[in-house]
């Protein structure tokens, strides 16, 4: 007897019906190809310890082991649905990586994510919204987490420390004894000649058009920046 | 939609396989080396001075004394500085050679696992343009990042199991002017501190035998790639990494158990910038009260940038909903400082804390008034302009 599942999934039957199959299987395809899938997917015995370890099961209606199941059935309805609504609450812990079957949901979740970017996917956009300063932060200076991030507007329920912190970021960035850490827009000083080396980087592996589909306004400002200095330093791109 | 028929999901089953002998030999090592003999890269030696430990599958992992080459965590030099700057204060009072390098830029992972804005070709030519500029300084590399750590040690096996994606980056690589580098191990700092604990023991100025700690693992560093991190039969029996409780229990400080240890923090990369609710609510239900109600330890030690900041940030917020257990959170390299005498301000750069740390203090022994007032002291130096920064000489003075 069929199970309805719409009673175990919390995706609304026919949510996606306006997306033809064809579509469906052709990004399914496309996370099937990618060269980590054969490392990451075993089969699963559904015995639960992904789930049971996973902190995005505790909090969203999120399950490893379903993207799991979804991916080895080859389920492409459910998968496409995965790819709008679940696979951006995963944490990427790797909790999930005791499975006994030697299955990496988290890793199977990084290529759907990279399929759903690749492919421009409404829900990715929106996943990213307010996320892009990272982007921009990593891409153009070689470091993430810089200090003048620690602002009390961006952080208010960090406590009146960040208040303080702000306050005296360029002194108190002076009051460190390593040299390399004397910086604020990045969390230390990077050689100029190392940023165009991760330029030629993000060039040359296709990163940049990878963020073209996410956010053209962040792609263009990327792209002038890293242009003039792969020129100045020589390099052909 | 709405219905898998039985015939489907088994006629997919059949068609599904998968190639065992395509997994990777549990001796890392020497399949690195083995790719060295082939030609396909240059393996990076762990120096002559260097210190044999256990790890979870039992085979020994190399892990350098000196000379060592630091690859700085975005997280820790941007919003935790007194972690890097402990990890450099403690080598300099051990007398080691270190390089603290420009040449570096940060793994990008939290970009990666973030927002997906990036693929496996891009995070492997990261990683090996950065342990290449370690090959070339001559220094063997110490990840200060867990996720850094956790995510090249990942790099590390993609780069082995697909010919294709090593023969990417060396081209890549060639026209950076450098060769393909793989290290011989991947080694994270808190393995350092763990290799070198009873060295930082005989160090110790400050008595610790009446702080208690808990301890939090952080996922990426024995979870992700789990075979090589360090497992030693003498501590949890095994069951457990021993970095961080080895170092703490070296010190003669009591690690106090609690029930939620191999739970995640609640970082979650994106979430902790666009999702703090999920964040805070894992980090003080599911670690910080559970720690409490359990342990009630005097300090929380971990060992990575992203559960530092996460423990200890979350605490403020849950306030709000009438959550009042507070734990101070510090890494093992401010802990280990701190009881060589480092001083908790101009090394330890507590006051980036959010989380009172002031009692723990106390019971160290550390007057932390007469330490901010010192500290505050040479600020006025700075301001004054009777010096530009402050140096390894001024800490130490």
């Amino acid at each position: 007897m069929p199970v309805e599942t719409s009673a175990l999934y919390k995706v609304q039957k026919g949510r996606y019906d306006d997306v033809s199959l064809e579509e469906k299987e052709r990004l399914f395809a496309e996370v099937k190809a990618d060269m980590r899938y054969e490392d990451y997917l075993y089969g699963c015995y559904e015995c639960g310890i992904c789930v049971a370890a996973c902190p995005s099961a505790r909090f969203y209606d999120f399950s490893p082991r379903r993207v799991a199941q979804a991916l080895a059935r080859e389920d492409v309805e459910q998968v496409y649905e995965q790819m709008n609504d679940d696979i951006w609450e995963c944490s990427q812990c790797f909790s999930c990586l005791r499975c006994p079957r030697g299955n990496n949901p988290g890793g199977l979740i990084t290529i759907m994510r990279e399929v759903a970017i690749n492919n421009s996917l409404g829900t990715a956009k929106e996943a990213l919204e307010g996320y892009t300063r990272i982007i921009y932060k990593i891409m153009g200076t070689g470091t993430q987490v810089s200090p003048d991030m620690l602002q009390p507007e961006a952080f208010p329920d960090w406590g009146p420390e960040v208040v303080t912190v702000s306050k005296n970021l360029d002194l108190w960035r002076r009051m460190l004894p390593p040299e390399t850490m004397h910086t604020t827009s990045t969390g230390w000083d990077v050689a100029d000649k190392t940023i165009t080396e991760l330029y030629l980087i993000w060039h040359a592996t296709g990163v940049l058009d990878m963020i073209r589909q996410v956010d053209s306004n962040l792609h263009m400002i990327l792209e002038e920046m890293m242009e003039d200095k792969l020129e100045e330093a020589g390099y052909d791109t | 939609m709405g219905f898998i028929p039985v015939e489907e999901i088994t006629k997919k089953k059949a068609q599904f396989v998968r190639d065992p002998d395509a997994k990777l030999p549990e001796n890392i090592r020497e399949h690195v080396l083995q790719l060295e003999a082939e030609g396909e890269w240059v393996v990076h030696r762990i120096p002559e001075d260097h210190v044999e430990v256990p790890t979870k599958y039992g085979i020994p992992k190399k892990v350098p004394v000196q000379p060592t080459w630091h690859h700085k965590s975005c997280g820790q030099c941007g919003h935790i500085p007194g972690y890097s700057t402990s990890i450099f204060w403690v080598h300099r009072k051990l007398g080691l050679t270190y390089e603290d390098p420009r040449d570096q830029t940060s793994c990008t992972a939290w970009n990666y696992y973030a927002s997906a804005t990036s693929n496996a070709a891009a995070q492997a030519a990261v990683a090996v343009r950065n342990f290449a500029a370690a090959y070339e300084s001559g220094n063997f590399p110490i990840i200060h990042c867990g996720t850094s750590y956790g995510h090249y040690k990942e790099v590390r096996e993609e780069l082995m199991l697909h010919p294709e994606l090593r023969a990417e980056v060396r081209a890549i690589m060639a026209k950076l002017g450098k060769p393909l580098v793989m290290p011989e191990e991947i080694v994270h700092y808190s393995e350092w501190f763990w290799a070198m604990r009873n060295e930082i023991a005989k160090h110790q100025v400050r008595d610790f035998s009446n702080i208690s700690a808990t301890v939090h693992p952080a996922c990426h560093y024995y979870k992700l790639v789990e075979q090589d991190a360090i497992y030693d039969p003498e501590l949890y029996g095994g069951q457990r990494t021993a970095v961080v409780s080895g170092l703490a229990i070296a010190l003669g400080a009591e690690v106090r158990d609690y029930s939620t240890f191999f739970d995640c923090c609640g970082f979650g990369f994106r979430h902790i910038l666009v999702q703090r609710d999920f964040t805070r609510s894992f980090a003080t239900l599911r670690k910080i009260q559970v720690m409490k109600d359990e342990a009630d330890p005097d300090v929380t030690l971990t060992h990575d940038t992203g559960c530092v900041t996460t423990l200890d940030k979350s605490q403020f917020a849950a306030k709000a909903h009438g959550i009042t257990a507070s734990i101070p959170v510090m890494s093992d390299a401010q802990f280990a400082a701190l009881a060589m005498g480092a001083h908790p301000y101009k090394v330890c750069q507590l006051h980036w804390h959010n989380a009172d740390y002031r009692p723990l203090l106390e019971k160290m022994g550390i007057d932390w008034r007469q330490a901010w007032a010192e500290f505050e002291k040479d600020v006025k130096r700075l301001e004054d302009g009777e010096i530009e920064y402050l140096s390894w000489e001024d800490v130490d003075a």
